[in-house]
Formats: C-alpha cells, sequence, structure tokens
C-alpha cells in the first residue's frame, strides 16, 4: 500500500515538475495563495472581497445559462424570460439567482467600499488598487443597466429611456450622443440587442479582466488591516511579516465560512422573496415594455437611486448629470482628499468618525428617496442630504487634518 | 464609538426604507385576498372560472395547459374534455382567437395578457378590482371600476355578482368645497351568486391568477427550507474547519 501511495506522490510530483518547467504554476500558486502573507487580524468586513469574486462567478455561470434560452429580440424577450420561468428546468432558480445576484453584487460591493472607507484601504500606497476597485465599480454600474433593459418590461424600458435621455442633456452632443448610444431614435429593437452584446460579453470581459489588475495590485501592496498599520515594517529573519499569515490556507477556510453565511441569506432571498418587495424584481417590470404607456413612477433598480436622488435635487437637467457624475467621480480622488496621518478609523479623531457615519446615512436616505415619486418635500430632502454627500468628500482635507488622531500600534491588534 | 455611529446610520437608512413599502402604493383600499396556493380545490375552480371567463379575451400566452393539469392535480384529459377551448393540443399555451386588432377596435385597447397579471398587480389589487364593478351609464361598457377608473373591461362575471350601484356621500375638500365621493357599493341587479359565495369565487379566480403568474412559487417554497438548512450544515462544518486551522495564529 506504502509503495503505491509513494508511487502516487512521485506521479504528483513528476506531473508539477513537468508543468512548472513550462508554466509558473507553483510560482503563482505561492505568490498569491500558499505564501501571500495576510494581516492576521481581519474582521468580518474582510469576507466581502471574496463574496464579490464569488457573485461574479454565479452571475457568469448562471448567465451562461440565461442566454441558451433568452431572445434579444423586441418581440420575444419578455416571453422568453417567462418560457425560462415556465419551461426551462430549473429555469426559475437560475434566473432567480441571477436576478438576486446583480442586487448582491452591489450590496457586497457597496459593503467592500464602505471596508476600504473605514480603515482608510485607499491611501498610500494602495492609490491605484483603489482606482482599479472604483474602475470595476463603473464597470458593474454599466454592466447593470445594460442587463436590466433585457428583461424588456416597462421598468427596463422606461429606465433606459431615462437614463439614456440624461445624455442628450449634455449641451451641443447630447441629442446625437443619445441617439448613438441606441442605435436608434427612441428605445428600440436595436438597442436591446446592442444592450445584450455590451451585457453579455463586453462588460464581463472588462470586469474579469479589471478584478484580474485588481487582485494583481492588491499582491504587490499587500492587504491593510483593520488596524490600518503595514505588516510589512515588521518581518521575520526569512522575510515574512511578523503579523501575516498564509492566506492559504488560513483565509481559504475563513472565507468558506463567510462563504456559508452570504449563501444562506441568498438563498433565503431566491427561495422566499425573489421579488424582494419590489425592490429585486419591480412589480411594474411584469408588464411587456410598452412605448406607448408611460409607467405614472418610473424609478432606476435600488443600487442607482442614491445617485438618481442626486440627478433629481438639481433643477437644471445639465447640472443634475453633472452633479451625479460628480458623485460617482469623487470616489477616485479619496487617496488625496484624506489628509489623516493614520489610515484606520480606529486611530482617528471625532469629526472623521462623525463624517462617515453621517455620509453613509445620507447615501442610504439619498437611496430611499430615489424609489420615491418626487414631491416639495422629497425633493428638498434630497437636496439637503445631496449636500452633505458633496461635503464629506469636499471637506475631507479640512477635517482629516485638523482632527487630533490616536497613535497607531507597532503590531496589529489580535484577538 | 464608530460602532455606535454605524448602527445608528444602517437603523436609521433601514428604518426610511421599511416605512417606504406602504408609502409607494396609491388609490383607494384594497380588500386582502387571502389566497392559498396549497389549496387545489380552489385553484382547480379558479382555473374554471379563468377559462369560462376570462380565456376568450384575455390569453395567458406563457402558460401551458399541460402544466396547469399537472401542478393543480388534473389529468390531462379532464382539462382537454372540459377547459380547451380556443385549442385541442394540451402542450399549448392559453392563446385566444380574438385578432389583436379587433380588440383594440373593440376595447380601445387590447386585453392584456394575464400569464404574469398577478405578479404585475398583486392579489389583492386583482381581487379588489372583480368585486368592485359599478354601474355608470356615462361609460360605453355601462359600468366603471373603483381601483381601476375608466376601465376598457365590461362586468365579464356580472352573471354571478349581478350589478352594483354606486351609493355617493358629500364631503368638503381641502379647500372647503363640497365634492361627492363613492361611500359604498350597494347591490343594485341580483346575480347567481350571493355575496359572500361571490367573493369566495374571486377568490378562487385571483389564486389561480397568483398561481399562473409564478408557477415555480409552490416548488421554491417548498425547496428552500432544505437548501437553507444543507447551508446552515454547511456553514456549521465550515466554521469547525476554520476553528482547528486557526488554532495556531496567535
Amino acid at each position: 500500500m506504502n509503495g503505491v501511495s509513494a508511487a502516487c506522490c512521485r506521479a504528483w510530483d513528476g506531473l508539477i515538475g513537468w508543468i512548472d518547467a513550462r508554466f509558473p504554476l507553483l510560482k503563482l500558486w505561492n505568490e498569491h495563495l500558499a505564501r501571500y502573507y495576510a494581516p492576521k487580524n481581519f474582521n468580518f468586513r474582510y469576507y466581502f472581497g471574496s463574496l464579490a469574486m464569488l457573485v461574479l462567478a454565479l452571475q457568469i455561470l448562471t448567465g451562461i445559462w440565461l442566454t441558451m434560452n433568452y431572445k434579444p429580440d423586441a418581440d420575444l424577450a419578455f416571453g422568453s424570460v417567462e418560457y425560462i420561468m415556465r419551461d426551462v428546468d430549473w429555469g426559475w432558480l437560475i434566473r432567480y439567482m441571477h436576478s438576486t445576484g446583480a442586487s448582491a453584487f452591489f450590496i457586497v460591493i457597496y459593503l467592500h467600499m464602505f471596508r476600504g472607507l473605514m480603515y482608510g484601504s485607499y491611501k498610500k500606497p494602495r492609490e491605484l488598487l483603489w482606482i482599479i476597485g472604483m474602475l470595476i465599480y463603473l464597470t458593474l454600474m454599466g454592466e447593470a443597466f445594460f442587463g436590466y433593459l433585457l428583461p424588456w418590461g416597462q421598468m427596463s424600458y422606461w429606465g433606459a429611456k431615462v437614463i439614456v435621455s440624461l445624455y442628450g442633456a449634455i449641451p451641443v452632443i447630447g441629442p446625437d450622443l443619445a441617439q448613438w448610444i441606441r442605435g436608434d431614435y427612441g428605445i428600440s429593437d436595436v438597442t436591446l440587442n446592442r444592450f445584450f452584446a455590451f451585457h453579455v460579453i463586453a462588460m464581463p470581459l472588462i470586469l474579469c479582466g479589471l478584478v484580474v489588475v485588481h487582485i494583481m495590485a492588491l499582491h504587490e501592496v499587500g492587504s491593510n488591516n483593520p488596524d490600518g498599520i503595514e505588516i510589512k515594517k515588521k518581518k521575520d529573519a526569512n522575510g515574512v511579516p511578523l503579523d501575516g499569515i498564509p492566506f492559504h490556507p488560513y483565509y481559504t477556510v475563513k472565507d468558506i465560512v463567510g462563504v456559508a453565511v452570504f449563501l444562506i441569506l441568498f438563498a433565503g432571498v431566491i427561495f422566499f422573496a425573489p421579488e424582494m418587495g419590489g425592490y429585486f424584481l419591480e412589480d411594474n417590470n411584469f408588464i411587456p415594455a410598452d412605448p406607448f404607456k408611460t409607467p405614472p413612477h418610473i424609478a432606476p433598480v435600488w443600487y442607482f437611486t442614491p445617485f438618481y436622488s442626486i440627478l433629481r435635487a438639481v433643477p437644471n437637467p445639465f447640472g443634475g448629470v453633472v452633479a451625479m457624475g460628480c458623485a460617482v467621480v469623487l470616489f477616485f480622488f479619496l487617496p488625496w482628499l484624506d489628509q489623516s496621518p493614520v489610515k484606520s478609523i480606529r486611530y482617528r479623531g471625532l469629526s472623521s468618525r462623525i463624517a462617515l457615519a453621517v455620509f453613509t446615512l445620507s447615501f442610504l436616505i439619498l437611496g430611499y428617496l430615489g424609489t420615491q415619486p418626487p414631491n416639495p418635500v422629497t425633493a428638498n430632502l434630497a437636496r439637503i442630504f445631496s449636500v452633505i454627500y458633496f461635503l464629506y468628500f469636499l471637506l475631507m482635507p479640512v477635517y482629516t487634518r485638523v482632527e487630533k488622531t490616536l497613535p497607531e500600534p507597532e503590531r496589529v491588534h489580535y484577538p | 464609538m464608530n460602532r455606535i455611529a454605524l448602527a445608528i446610520a444602517l437603523g436609521g437608512a433601514l428604518l426610511c426604507w421599511t416605512i417606504a413599502a406602504p408609502a409607494m402604493t396609491e388609490g383607494p383600499p384594497l380588500y386582502q385576498a387571502r389566497v392559498d396556493l396549497k389549496n387545489k380545490a380552489s385553484l382547480q375552480r379558479g382555473l374554471r372560472l379563468f377559462t369560462n371567463y376570462c380565456l376568450s379575451c384575455h390569453s395567458a400566452a406563457y402558460s401551458r395547459y399541460s402544466r396547469v393539469a399537472r401542478d393543480l392535480g388534473l389529468t390531462e384529459d379532464e382539462v382537454a374534455n372540459n377547459l380547451m377551448f380556443a385549442t385541442d393540443k394540451i402542450g399549448n399555451t392559453m392563446t385566444v382567437a380574438m385578432r389583436r386588432a379587433d380588440a383594440e377596435a373593440w376595447f380601445g385597447t387590447p386585453p392584456p395578457d394575464l400569464s404574469v397579471i398577478a405578479r404585475a398587480r398583486g392579489a389583492d389589487w386583482l381581487y379588489t378590482y372583480l368585486l368592485t364593478f359599478y354601474e355608470d351609464p356615462s361609460r360605453p361598457t355601462g359600468v366603471n371600476n373603483l381601483v381601476f377608473k375608466d376601465t376598457a373591461m365590461p362586468h365579464v362575471l356580472w352573471e354571478l355578482q349581478g350589478y352594483q350601484k354606486p351609493v355617493y356621500v358629500t364631503e368638503k375638500d381641502a379647500e372647503g368645497r363640497e365634492v361627492q365621493r363613492i361611500g359604498k357599493l350597494e347591490p343594485s341587479t341580483p346575480g347567481l351568486l350571493d355575496a359572500t359565495q361571490y367573493q369566495n369565487a374571486v377568490r378562487d379566480l385571483v389564486n389561480f391568477l397568483v398561481y399562473m403568474g409564478e408557477p415555480a412559487k409552490m416548488m421554491r417554497l417548498e425547496m428552500g427550507p432544505w437548501v437553507i438548512l444543507f447551508l446552515v450544515v454547511f456553514w456549521l462544518v465550515a466554521r469547525q474547519l476554520k476553528k482547528e486551522y486557526w488554532k495556531d495564529v496567535r
């Protein structure tokens, strides 16, 4: 028996050796998993990166299977989704995984970004890592927007119409630009076809490429941690960070726990509340797109509503588009807006903490207001919270510089 | 400190979102349909009402007779012999013979496909809609509706419910002017069913529409607990594995 297992071991080593002589397999394995040293003090907020990759994989897999029966044709699209829901074996499960996955993706990404804000993960030397992450976020927004047209329901149609018409508000080139995006004078079969192409080929390719670049950048600079100190500053004789542990097996087994908790919640939505009260799947989208019937209330899906609120808060349409664009673009400048000598919220002063809490609150309130039909009260509220949203960024150089910070520890806190 | 601030921020926002849900509905209050997808007899009665009264103008073009038969515990023969009027193939979808152009000429707007109407409108809305037709001589069909003002649909179930007439009450609006509002509906011509029987019949019909909106719903509700149970066991195992590995991290 021992002879057999020894022979197996030799064969395995031989195979790895053969591959390794031709492809840097062990090098990749070590650099990114077995000898990638991550800080040992990660808390639950560090689950969301791996969860985002899980959701991406789920979206791609379910997306491939949906594509097998979906028809990107204005006359057939709505019916083909219902065909998937009824006549395709397990089609309903695949479709709900995909529709819930879209919302789950944004929840996970927003929490991942919030973690970055809490622990100053965008600060030097991780500026580029943060910018790549923001590009992923922008791509994800495009991916979600293009995908939302595909079921060809009323909300798909009118949501796309409103959002594409935003480009029309740009002076001089606006109307032509909007028409160029649609490929037609209105949202039509032509638009549906090209959005399908963007959704299933262009955006996923860019997304996957950016995710690879994001991880390469992360593994170059090393992960930040809740204490916001660089573990690479304290190394042992072998050059291994004293507070670092190999990503594999420690964080692979830990992330599986996060995956399990996530999947429990994910399955809860899929099996018991796939519409999530009209937030994940909107009631109106169960009515086929009708260019002649404007729904009484058009709102984008919840993950866009904070920005939609900011858009509506500005009376001038072009001003609104600019404000909405700035609301996203400002995130890119965080590494330079933040002048604090410390990274983590743990060692920052009161003003940074209040700023983050108030910003988070305004983001959520703007999100809620964006789902509501506009009226004078909500419009004024949206204006107030839009101003707070922008002040978080614009005042950051001031409040991060003047506040009194606490001394950072030499080593990370664990446990 | 930051935890407290975070908790307040998240709590406040979640509260707003929760309060938001009811605020999004408009129009008069709806009756509660209280449908029960597990009640096969009710679904079968609903199917009979649907094929007899709805399925000549309204299609349900994504729903197949064979699937309906299977899900509702009927044999294919039972459905084929009693409930199929527009086709002779059990595997066909529930289409109608009425042409779209004709429908548009007759009603002003073609009757919508009802496959997913329950998911768009909701059970309570459909239930209230079918209960609140009232006499209105100013309309081409002679009837109007409380939740869908100036609906193009005639009161197709008049034979069962009979007709109702509105009883107006006078109220003062915000500017102090007197306005007339429908206070209640009362029977004017009796139908084959009394009020309770009719409500039950409409409940059966709405129950069927809810089923048809999402035939997989019963299956997902049955499977859900088992999937989650499996995942909970998986989580417990994963947690033990993690603890075992992390013993040596200090």
